[in-house]
């Protein structure tokens, strides 16, 4: 696998289209020029995008855009080709998906992967994993180094899953829970990680109208709560317009469009390539 | 020099045996996704048919051959009925266990047949044998017509995967099961008849592995199995000039090595470079990359 | 207390009984010369089961190779304790065994990690070839060792070499003139020792992350899991045990020989695995117990014991993971029967 390209990096840019409260603020992500090939195809080339502190950011495009791909990049799923990702001003250049997830980063997935033979309790303290640590040993030999982490684990992921109402299904098993219910338990397994950067891959997929309405609240309250910035795939323009702040358009792997919502729906580039011919929302 | 010579083509025989079982394989993991791991059971339930063909009922060696291809082919098609199609959508962890469990089946089943004494395979090769440089090496009858078998095998599937319907179909199934399915491929006999066709070669590599080395027992074919994935891994799995070029540069490093190096460690040096493949090139010589779907 | 609490106190509370129960019938000349002889072999092969299944059931790698850890246990557990014994005249016979457990353990773990390292690269079909080829690999090298002791003093040899002293592992021919010194009580002992790493493990941070890896790597890998560290984790820990195991089966027999542990012997433990429930660990206790003791039970079995060992491998596959054959089967018995395998498609 080829190294990915280290420049050296500049202090935080003083464009952009970050939220207002967030710019005086180092950017919780900074694309730089961003690209992966694949077997000569580019699948995304030139991405450029900032994220504020506090930012709801949309990713929107058309099917085969390249918008998981993008995902997968700033994940470390795949290694860039090309260009710098920095998570809080950090370079994550050489890391793997796993060091990613340490920076700060955090996510869900399109087609939901929990570990779903676990307990729901469980999926959430294996997102804890990095922040209350005891080794092997302590684990075994059940040395209270266990029960402290143990217990602080059991308080914390009740907590977390009481974002949802959801501490009581915590002994169910993951893979056994409702449709809608694993997609909150996948977030907040995410949240659990204690991210700067929430990404969710279509987290409004196969949703009612009100389901949706109540995602969009959930989706603000937790910025709110947590002080995280959080970046969204979504097909659903209606969550889009409403709750992001920042939207950016993608095409044929390549940003054809960056704004707020009402800038997006004006741009005729947009509505050609992508909401003239779908009228959504 | 002749006797490295007479190595070379030692492990070229050898060789050319494992491309035929690997080349069942390779079909097989390309089409199914699946580890067949009883195959090389299939070989020795193919040795021993055509054993009996010509021991007990003293038919001509290229009818029990025909007899043992055809018996083979069914056998494969009913093991790929039996146990592997129910588990289409199982993982393949479940797949692997079944296929492992059907190996032992075979050879267990052979051990209670045919009894664990090993039976001495009549050669069913009647062509003299070839002496070269004044004798000092020599080319046997077997060795001459298993690569030769290994020659028509290679091209006679080349042409068939290439220009058929049903290799076409084969083709693409491997590609792609769902589109395949939605072009109106019949995903479920192309997979029959994959393994029939692994099954059938099998026999003919049963019948080859003991003409050379005419010991027969139950677990004859378990570990020329092995070695034969190792080939077709080696070669890139889904490809059959992989296979034919995997299985005879294995069969040259097994007969070397265990010439010039250690008799006692032939073996270790063929799982060695299954090893360091798989390590360095997982596509193996001539195999595809294929990227996970995240 | 928790339902995992309980459920481990049910495993270790059904192992103590039996060991009470045996050491009663022992007591009391109840039980039989050929079972006494099976005491032994039982828990080297609850411990083997036991510790795949850690692999198998909890990591969701098919390792075919677990009889390999086990024979470089044996052999360097025997030699442990022969050499102790024999080369240092330490007469105590708990310490030798005690010594020749944690060597074998050693040996087995260390092997655990080399062969690890390239192996956890791997994924699916080809991670179990290879533990396959692994296993195969030992044997070979088994076969090729030559061990000597004269007076205090080991030495090794490779291939066919000239050893002064008295051969102690003599290649093809195995170790022979072993001193048997293992001990049913000892025996438990170990069950007890890998129940305890096992049961505690998985029911802990890292053995959460461990099965995490298992059902969705790319979910472990997102949330911050170091997969290898894990995989690792598990694999070796296997391993240790095995090599424990290995040493308890090498100091039962005077003689003991590399072809003991070929390919069958990886696939006899499976079968336990498979038999008992992958990823059930109490399952994988009664399965090896039950499937030791009966073919000795039912001598005229035993020409069909291995056919229907694959039979009994191939219809647990099919019952546990053909949708129609699943519910078919769950509707015949009462209660919830969970099967690991069932999901970690990736």
């Amino acid at each position: 696998m080829s190294q990915p390209v280290r420049t050296k990096m500049v202090p935080a840019p003083s464009h952009g289209i970050l939220p207002e409260r967030d710019v005086n603020e180092r950017p919780v992500l900074e694309a730089r020029n961003l690209g992966i090939d694949f077997g000569g195809l580019h699948a995304v080339e030139d991405f450029n995008l900032i994220i504020g502190r506090t930012e709801i950011a949309g990713l929107i495009g058309p099917n085969g855009a390249g918008k998981t791909t993008v995902f997968n990049l700033l994940t470390k799923v795949y290694q860039p080709t090309m260009g710098t990702i920095l998570i809080n001003g950090k370079d994550t250049a050489g890391m793997d998906t796993a060091q990613a997830s340490m920076m700060g980063i955090a996510r869900t997935f399109q087609n939901i992967r929990l570990f779903s033979n676990m307990t729901v309790e469980d999926n959430v303290r294996i997102g804890l994993h990095n922040q209350f640590r005891y080794n092997m040993f302590s684990g075994i030999l059940r040395l209270p180094g266990f029960w402290s982490s143990e217990r602080r684990m059991h308080e914390r992921s009740m907590d977390l899953l009481s974002i949802f109402d959801m501490q009581d299904m915590a002994g169910a098993i993951a893979g056994s829970l409702p449709y809608g219910a694993q997609r909150r338990l996948e977030i907040v397994r995410a949240l659990a990680t204690n991210p700067s950067l929430l990404l969710l891959d279509e987290p409004a997929a196969g949703m009612n109208p009100h389901e949706t309405e109540e995602l969009m609240d959930n989706i603000v309250r937790i910025r709110d709560r947590f002080h995280i910035a959080v970046m969204l795939i979504e097909h659903d323009m209606k969550l889009v317009m409403g709750i992001c702040e920042g939207i950016c358009v993608l095409n044929y792997g390549r940003i054809i469009a960056k704004g707020t919502p009402e800038e997006i729906q004006n741009n005729p580039t947009v509505i050609e390539a992508y909401l003239g011919r779908q009228k959504e929302g | 020099m002749t006797l490295f010579l007479s190595y070379l083509i030692n492990g070229i025989s050898l060789g050319s045996v494992y491309a035929i079982i690997a080349l069942g394989y390779t079909m097989v993991y390309g089409i199914a996704k699946m580890l067949n791991f009883a195959h090389g059971d299939v070989i020795m339930v193919g040795a021993y048919v055509s054993f009996c063909a010509i021991q007990y009922l003293n038919l001509p060696p290229w009818v029990s051959v025909i007899l043992a291809m055809i018996l083979c082919t069914a056998l494969g098609v009913i093991i790929e009925g039996l146990a592997y199609k129910p588990l289409r959508q199982a993982p393949s962890l479940a797949v692997l266990i079944t296929a492992i469990g059907m190996s032992y089946l075979l050879q267990n089943s052979a051990l209670l047949i045919w009894g664990a004494n090993p039976k001495s395979f009549p050669s069913v090769v009647n062509i003299g044998n070839i002496s070269l440089l004044d004798g000092r090496l020599l080319i046997t009858g077997v060795t001459i017509v298993t690569i030769l078998a290994n020659i028509v095998i290679m091209v006679a599937l080349t042409l068939f995967t290439g220009r058929t319907k049903m290799g076409k179909a084969m083709r693409a199934v491997s590609e792609d099961k769902g589109a395949a399915e939605l072009m109106g491929i019949n995903v479920n006999t192309t997979i029959s008849v994959t393994f029939a066709i692994g099954s059938a070669l099998a026999a003919v590599a049963g019948v080859l592995l003991c003409s050379a080395y005419p010991t027969l027992m139950p677990t004859t074919g378990s570990m020329p199995g092995i070695k034969a994935f190792t080939a077709a891994v080696f070669g890139g799995i889904g490809s059959i000039p992989g296979a034919m070029i995997g299985g005879i540069l294995l069969g040259i490093i097994e007969i070397l090595g265990k010439a010039y190096i250690s008799t006692e460690l032939g073996d270790a040096f063929v799982f060695a470079v299954l090893i360091i493949v798989l390590l360095f090139r997982p596509s193996g010589l001539f195999g595809k990359n294929v990227r996970e779907k995240v | 207390m928790s339902k995992k609490t309980i459920d481990k106190l049910l495993t270790f509370g059904m192992v103590i009984a039996a060991f009470i129960v045996c050491q009663v019938m022992i007591a009391n000349g109840a039980m039989s010369r050929s079972l006494r002889g099976q005491l032994i072999p039982i828990c080297v092969y609850i411990v083997m089961a036991v510790s795949l299944n850690l692999t198998v059931g909890i990591s969701g790698e098919l390792s075919l190779g677990h009889a390999g850890f086990m024979s470089v246990g044996a052999f360097s557990g025997v030699v442990m304790a022969m050499w102790l014994k024999n080369g240092l005249g330490v007469s105590n016979t708990l310490i030798c065994l005690s010594a020749a457990l944690v060597t074998g353990g050693l040996f087995a773990g260390i092997a655990g990690v080399l062969i690890g390292i390239p192996v956890l690269r791997l994924r699916g079909d080809y991670l179990a070839i290879v533990t396959l080829a692994f296993g195969e690999i030992i044997r070979n090298v088994m076969n090729c060792i030559y061990i000597s002791i004269e007076g205090s003093s080991l030495h090794f040899g490779f291939v066919n070499p000239k050893l002064p002293g008295k051969l102690l592992v003599n290649g093809p021919a195995g170790a022979t003139g072993v001193a048997k010194m293992s001990t049913f009580v000892m025996g438990f002992v170990l069950v007890m020792i890998t129940l305890l790493v096992v049961l505690n493990l998985i029911d802990s941070r890292s053995g959460r992350a461990i099965m995490a890896i298992r059902d969705s790597r790319i979910a472990a890998e997102s949330v911050g899991l170091n997969v290898t560290k894990y995989k690792m984790m598990a694999f070796v820990t296997s391993a240790v045990l095995a090599g424990m195991a290995g040493a308890l089966y090498g100091l039962n027999f005077s003689t003991i020989t590399a072809s003991k542990f070929k390919f069958d012997t990886s696939i006899l433990v499976l079968v336990f695995v498979v038999l008992g429930g992958i990823g059930n660990i109490r399952g994988s206790i009664i399965a090896a117990t039950l499937l030791t003791v009966l073919p000795e039970l039912l001598r005229a079995f035993s020409d069909y014991r291995m056919l229907v060992y694959a039979i009994v491998l191939i219809l647990v596959m099919l019952a546990t993971n053909n949708p129609t054959l699943r519910t078919f089967f769950s509707g015949l018995k009462p209660g919830k029967k969970s099967s690991a395998a069932k999901e970690g498609k990736q």
